[in-house]
């Protein structure tokens, strides 16, 4: 079974070492998937292309375009793994824009793998202290294995570690997945409330 | 099919000069307005109501009972009475009053408001808000049916024995529309009573007004009104123009690009491919409109937007003069020919009266 898997990643610069960590547990959880017998669709959200729309949408109040496009990936998404630069202690401002556009229940028993990257270990908690409550907020379910990569991560004496965190945040983001009934949200204009119900409030 | 205008009230600066309106002029020019609008032929009028600044538009009524002295055709309506945060006992009265004092040139459309700190001064909540439409509406539905009404809610003190008064001119309540941009149950709502729908169109994306009237449509034939294509269905527009549209497109992008609700973001050309915004030249204006009957059917009623932003009253005029001699004739004619065989116009008092007598009279 072809499993979709969407990436968001709020890296800026380009190259972007957010993208790189993207990239690598993209990889990693294609590998992890196709080793239970299932194959990976993967489809990479760089948010410094939304940004404008995104600027748009919190103003207008609707999606245009890619942004639009983006928005309905993750709808129909099987699994997400989302990545954010460290900016003041914090994800990016960009990043938690694409989450406050999606709406609150778009990400709703959604496997989702979180990941941060930093110039220095010193912010790995921001993975447990922003990003798991916001995810927990969207009724996201996180994967228990979040990563953080510091510059040093890169390469190094530890960055074998470093793979090995991948590899089992991607097993476990992949179990989840394949462990999950399809998660797309309800449309509201299918299965209308009859108006007898709404009546007896 | 109806062609008319609908008006915010929105007390704003006009950024080509830094001038903005006293709340009395911008009221008076809302009259001025309304009576261009039946100069030039248009066949509805609607006035919005608001409870905070920057608008001047409190009281829809009071507006419309001085306009309906002062003109003799046009029909009255609202964009929109709030039905969540105003009391339906008023609602049933006010509206039944300005029947008899506009001889029935009046119907009105319902919306929920969505100014948060509105729903507490009237002592509600904004978390009520579809509950608050759909119970409010039930009472004002049996106000306006019913003689002696016994009723018992969760949103207003009962009734024990009421009579709302004036009762409504020939026993015939105003017609209602319902408006909502997104949400599905007030399209439920309208489809159920088999009202009217309208949807605010402007501001949003197309798709949404396709979904909604779809679905209202699809439950209007549901509780038993007619077929789908005989739902009674009303669009907004938003149009700016001049003669050669690249006139049209300078003189109105100072306001695009403050303008309160959408300004500040999206170019006006990103915002007029992706919203049913058209500035132009009459002929554009005229074969975007004829494209929305595309994506929603053939429907009765087309408001159009043309005095918010800051324009000042003697642009507005301007472009009422060109709607009302070049547009609109030409969309009725247009309209007319495109229309299936079978979809009804919508009601009016003199209608409604006629389906109430012959209902009555035995065959």
């Amino acid at each position: 079974m072809t499993r979709s898997i969407v990436v968001v990643s709020g890296g800026l610069s380009n190259p972007s070492s957010t993208r790189l960590l993207a990239d690598q547990l993209a990889t990693a959880t294609d590998v992890a998937l196709r080793g239970q017998g299932d194959a990976a669709d993967l489809r990479v959200i760089e948010l410094r292309e939304l940004a404008h729309p995104l600027a748009d949408h919190l103003l207008t109040g609707f999606p245009t375009g890619a942004l639009a496009e983006a928005i309905e990936a993750v709808r129909h998404a099987d699994g997400l793994i989302v990545v954010t630069p460290v900016f003041s202690a914090s994800y990016s401002g960009l990043f938690k824009m694409f989450f406050d556009v999606l709406g609150p229940d778009l990400l709703r028993g959604k496997p989702v793998l979180l990941a941060a990257t930093a110039g220095t270990a010193r912010h790995s908690l921001v993975l447990e202290h922003a990003l798991r409550p916001l995810f927990s907020y969207l009724r996201a379910i996180t994967v228990p294995t979040a990563v953080f990569a510091a510059t040093e991560d890169f390469g190094g004496a530890r960055s074998a570690d470093f793979s090995e965190r991948i590899a089992t945040a991607a097993t476990e983001l992949a179990d989840l997945v394949v462990g999950s009934p399809r998660a797309v949200p309800e449309d509201p204009f299918d299965n209308v409330t009859p108006f007898d119900k709404l009546l007896k409030g | 099919m109806q062609f008319g205008i609908f008006t915010v009230g929105d007390v704003t600066t006009d950024p080509t000069t830094g001038r903005t309106p006293t709340e009395h002029e911008r009221i008076k020019a809302t009259v001025e307005i309304a009576k261009k609008a039946e100069e030039i032929g248009l066949d509805v009028v609607a006035f919005g109501q608001h409870h905070n600044p920057p608008f001047s538009a409190s009281s829809p009524t009071t507006t419309m009972g001085y306009v309906a002295a002062q003109t003799s055709k046009i029909l009255l309506s609202t964009a929109t009475t709030l039905i969540t945060t105003t009391d339906p006992v008023r609602i049933a009265e006010d509206y039944a009053q300005l029947q008899h004092l506009a001889d029935g040139r009046v119907d009105l459309m319902l919306g929920r408001g969505n100014t948060g700190p509105v729903y507490p001064w009237f002592g509600k909540d904004i978390r009520d808000g579809i509950a608050l439409a759909v119970e409010n509406y039930a009472l004002l539905r049996r106000l306006w049916d019913e003689e002696v009404v016994t009723w018992d809610g969760k949103f207003r003190t009962p009734l024990q024995g009421f009579t709302s008064t004036p009762r409504p001119l020939d026993g015939v309540a105003p017609f209602v529309w319902h408006g909502s941009i997104r949400s599905p149950e007030i399209a439920e709502q309208a489809a159920y009573y088999g009202d009217g729908f309208f949807s605010n169109h402007i501001f949003w994306p197309a798709s949404h007004t396709q979904q909604m009237v779809a679905l209202y449509r699809r439950r209007f034939e549901h509780y038993g009104h007619g077929t789908a294509d005989q739902a009674i269905v009303g669009l907004g527009g938003q149009v700016y123009m001049a003669r050669n549209s690249q006139d049209a497109i300078a003189e109105f992008r100072p306001y695009f690009d403050v303008a309160p609700v959408y300004g500040h973001g999206p170019s006006l050309e990103d915002f007029m491919e992706s919203t049913p915004l058209t500035v132009g030249s009459p002929q554009q204006v005229i074969e975007r409109t004829l494209g929305f009957r595309e994506y929603v059917g053939d429907y009765q009623r087309q408001l159009f937007l043309m005095d918010h932003a800051g324009l000042p009253l003697s642009s507005v005029l301007k472009q009422l003069d060109l709607l009302g001699n070049e547009v609109v004739p030409v969309l009725r004619k247009e309209f007319a020919a495109l229309r299936g065989p079978g979809v009804p116009d919508a009601p009016t008092h003199e209608s409604l009266l006629a389906a109430r007598i012959s209902e009555s009279v035995p065959a």
